[in-house]
């Protein structure tokens, strides 16, 4: 075995020669290739999946979760809740940025709490009553065993765009109140939003609360 | 349809999936690190490397190229997070500094793609696609040249060659990973993952105001970071996060990209050894941990015991609606049963069982079945210590495939099989033992241990994901665990390659009726047996200490 200083540089040499041009291949041609063709083939979902509103302004992406809070008021940490509009689950793992301050970019996140971690506990506890009570109306009431777990715990990503159909059922008498629809109506609105599995197997029913506050938005001004 | 079944269908429809591209796979791949010719691009690459391709290699000079070509890589990566504050498509992202920067190449280099950092505030486009992206790639073809090289050992005799290492990572690349990677991102864009380089930009919401997002080549860098079984995702929640997979479809799709190859590998090693069945004893070794795991997983999320889940009446935390139990539990037992760590649900969120089986996947060595390349080496050393312990059993000189297991060849499967134990053990202890690495605890506990536990077995083992409470980001952690990278990962390659070269100097022993049968079932269960009990006790006291305790607690 030849262990000398030269012969270890030109292997060296030849390691780096290798890594730059395999680099040209992976790390420019390739992916500026499937771009190419992602744009040209599915523009829409290439850049974000974004939806527009009836009025085609675009009101965020069918992928990414977003709250739907009144404005913050005075004294407040944390703006309340918009409770007109379906609510999401919690999203107690989001963080901000933190390295590069001139933007305001959301940090994707989870919890990382355990299942005996107090902090979770208590945050599982105070979702719960607060779920409880916003959705609980003068003719209906909501039972603790209503409540389903994605209603009180946060996603992985923290940008979870859909709930469980229970979470949204369990909405729907809060959301009739606050609009002034009938009960039967926005049960529709959930029913007409709600997805089932993909080819009957794959993935969890869900409801994406982007499209179904949209939907709702609609059948409120329809009402006028 | 209950979630149950609903899951237990997903897992047959991978198995399916999984067993329609074996053979295809599997011959193709034998095809490519056999055949004697050269694609034109391939002669391109050849070129501007300075390498022929055709030299055929003993072992310490096919190890030289390994550590040549990585240490390159190790270098490169450093210095292009060193320097990003001043690349033009960096989106205005500052420099990474000098212990995170380390841990971030060597992480990479390794195939571990642990992350200290976080993907969206952290790296713009030029570190992300044109650095940790083609890690992904050749940290992969390496495994799989490395792995290549034992098989021809074992397939060859009186040589002690092994093949060109030049020629085996240009090709695994080229014929292997690039093929697959651009259907596959093409699939995951139809799903909805991103492809653009929109960089940073602002987008209305239903309320008003504004999200800011990150755009960027997603899902070319999420296709080969499953395939590669690489793990390292493009934002913080990596697999969890909706641009990176955003439906059940694309889940199943991402499991399958993580599984494929190193299944499809005892195919590869059956055709280059000669004997099919051989490979199939070692896919059924596979298969058996892979499904029993899956199901064990299934079960704990599903019973959801654990103090917070009891009383949200499910383990939903740090799961994804569109995902579920199911598609959350399949998800997180492929990815630490094979060295990719990616994550679609965060693990320490899991039941106390549930983060305990993620530990013990990968504390097994990441074997079943592996991952890309290193998974089937890893799976072969094992089977020489299962025949080992079969000959010491009947009195006979142990021998696999035709060669004999001597004092040399068992030598060096022992080291292998000791240097991701000290390294976790070790390094687990020391952390423990000192004041500051427990301040970085989220949890308390014994799952605060778990955490500690978790990170020193994902770096080690290559795996990459975490018990992400942990605050790793500290100069005791970036400096540590990138040392229990780069030592897990190319001190078992040096073993591996010494091995095949000394099995590819032997003459083939003569099959006897003393011959342990390495093809039958009984030596897969024999194999099964031996991977539990050698690796899994070594790990018992660590795993009683953290998972167990809160697992039973619960």
């Amino acid at each position: 075995m030849n262990n000398s200083v030269g012969s270890t540089g030109r292997l060296l040499w030849a390691g780096l020669r290798a890594l730059l041009v395999l680099t040209v291949v992976c790390g420019v041609l390739y992916p500026l290739a499937v771009t190419g063709i992602a744009q040209v083939a599915f523009p829409g979902k290439a850049n974000g999946s974004e939806v527009t509103d009836a009025s085609g302004r675009v009101v965020g992406s069918e992928l990414i979760g977003q709250t739907y809070r009144l404005p913050l008021k005075e004294g407040e940490e944390t703006a309340a809740p918009d409770l007109r509009w379906f609510q999401p689950r919690p999203s107690n793992g989001l963080g901000s940025n933190s390295v590069n301050t001139r933007y305001s970019i959301i940090l994707s996140g989870a919890t990382n709490r355990a299942g005996d971690n107090a902090e979770l506990i208590g945050w599982v506890k105070d979702a719960k009553a607060t779920v409880i009570k916003d959705n609980s109306t003068a003719s209906y009431e909501v039972k603790p065993s209503d409540v389903p777990a994605d209603a009180v715990t946060s996603s992985g990503s923290g940008l979870d765009p859909h709930i469980s159909p229970e979470y949204a059922k369990l909405q729907v008498h809060r959301i009739a109140e606050r609009n002034r629809l009938d009960v039967a109506a926005v049960d529709r609105l959930v029913a007409d939003h709600t997805d089932a599995r993909i080819l009957g197997f794959v993935g969890e029913p869900r409801v994406n609360v982007l499209r179904l506050n949209i939907a709702l938005k609609e059948l409120v001004a329809a009402k006028g | 349809m209950s979630p149950v079944l609903a899951g237990v269908l997903q897992l047959l429809a991978l198995l399916v999936a999984l067993g329609l591209s074996y053979r295809p796979l599997g011959d193709h791949m034998a095809r490519v690190y056999s055949s004697e010719k050269h694609l034109r691009v391939e002669k391109w690459i050849y070129k501007g490397i300075g390498a022929d391709p055709s030299v055929e290699m003993r072992w310490p000079a096919y190890l030289r190229g390994v550590l040549a070509f990585s240490a390159a890589g190790l270098l490169f990566l450093y210095l292009l997070q060193r320097v990003q504050g001043s690349l033009p498509g960096s989106l205005g992202f500052v420099s990474i500094d000098p212990d995170q920067a380390f841990n971030t190449a060597a992480s990479f280099v390794a195939n571990t793609n642990w992350q200290s950092y976080y993907g969206e505030q952290a790296m713009g486009h030029v570190v992300q696609t044109g650095g940790l992206a083609v890690q992904n790639f050749l940290s992969a073809a390496v495994g799989i040249a490395v792995a290549v090289a034992l098989v021809r050992g074992f397939a060859r005799s009186r040589t002690g060659e092994l093949g060109n290492f030049w020629a085996d990572l240009v090709r695994g690349t080229i014929r292997i990973l690039l093929p697959i990677s651009v259907i596959g991102a093409l699939v995951l864009v139809a799903c909805g993952a991103i492809q653009n380089f929109a960089g940073i930009h602002e987008v209305g919401q239903f309320t008003g105001g504004a999200q800011q997002w990150n755009g960027g080549a997603v899902a070319s860098q999420e296709v080969i970071k499953e395939l590669g079984t690489n793990g390292g995702g493009y934002f913080n929640a990596n697999s969890a996060h909706p641009f990176e997979n955003p439906n059940g479809l694309s889940n199943l799709f991402e499991i399958y990209l993580i599984l494929v190859i190193p299944f499809a590998l005892t195919r590869t090693f059956g055709r280059m050894v000669g004997s099919l069945k051989q490979g199939y004893a070692i896919l059924g070794t596979m298969a058996t941990i892979w499904v029993g795991f899956t199901a064990l997983m299934m079960w704990t999320e599903f019973a959801h015991h654990g103090p917070a889940f009891d009383l949200a009446g499910g383990a939903m935390e740090g799961k994804e609606t569109r995902f579920g139990i199911a598609g959350s539990s399949i998800f997180a037992v492929a990815t630490t049963l094979t060295s990719t760590g990616a994550v679609n649900s965060f693990h320490s969120s899991y039941t106390g069982f549930g983060g305990g089986i993620t530990m013990l996947g990968m504390q097994l060595g990441e074997i079943a079945p592996g991952g890309v390349g290193s998974g089937l080496y890893g799976m072969l050393i094992m089977a020489i210590i299962a025949v080992f312990i079969a000959g010491l059993m009947v009195g006979r000189t142990p021998e696999y495939l035709g060669k004999k297991i001597g004092t040399r060849e068992i030598k060096f499967a022992a080291c292998y099989i000791l240097v991701t134990p000290a390294l976790v053990l070790g390094f687990t202890a020391v952390a423990m033992a000192l004041d500051t690495p427990s301040h970085s605890m989220t949890n308390s506990g014994a799952h605060g241990f778990s955490e500690i536990l978790y990170a020193y077995t994902s770096g080690a083992n290559n795996n990459g994901s975490a018990f992400a409470g942990l605050n790793a980001d500290t100069q005791w952690f970036n400096t540590t665990i990138g040392i229990a990278m780069l030592l897990g990962r190319f001190l078992p390659m040096v073993f591996v390659l010494a091995l095949a070269g000394s099995l590819a100097e032997q003459k083939p022993v003569p099959e006897t009726a003393g011959t342990l049968r390495t093809e039958k079932p009984l030596f897969t269960g024999l194999l099964v047996g031996t991977i539990l009990i050698v690796t899994g006790l070594t790990y018992f006291p660590a795993l009683a200490l953290g998972p167990l305790a809160e697992g039973l607690a619960a």
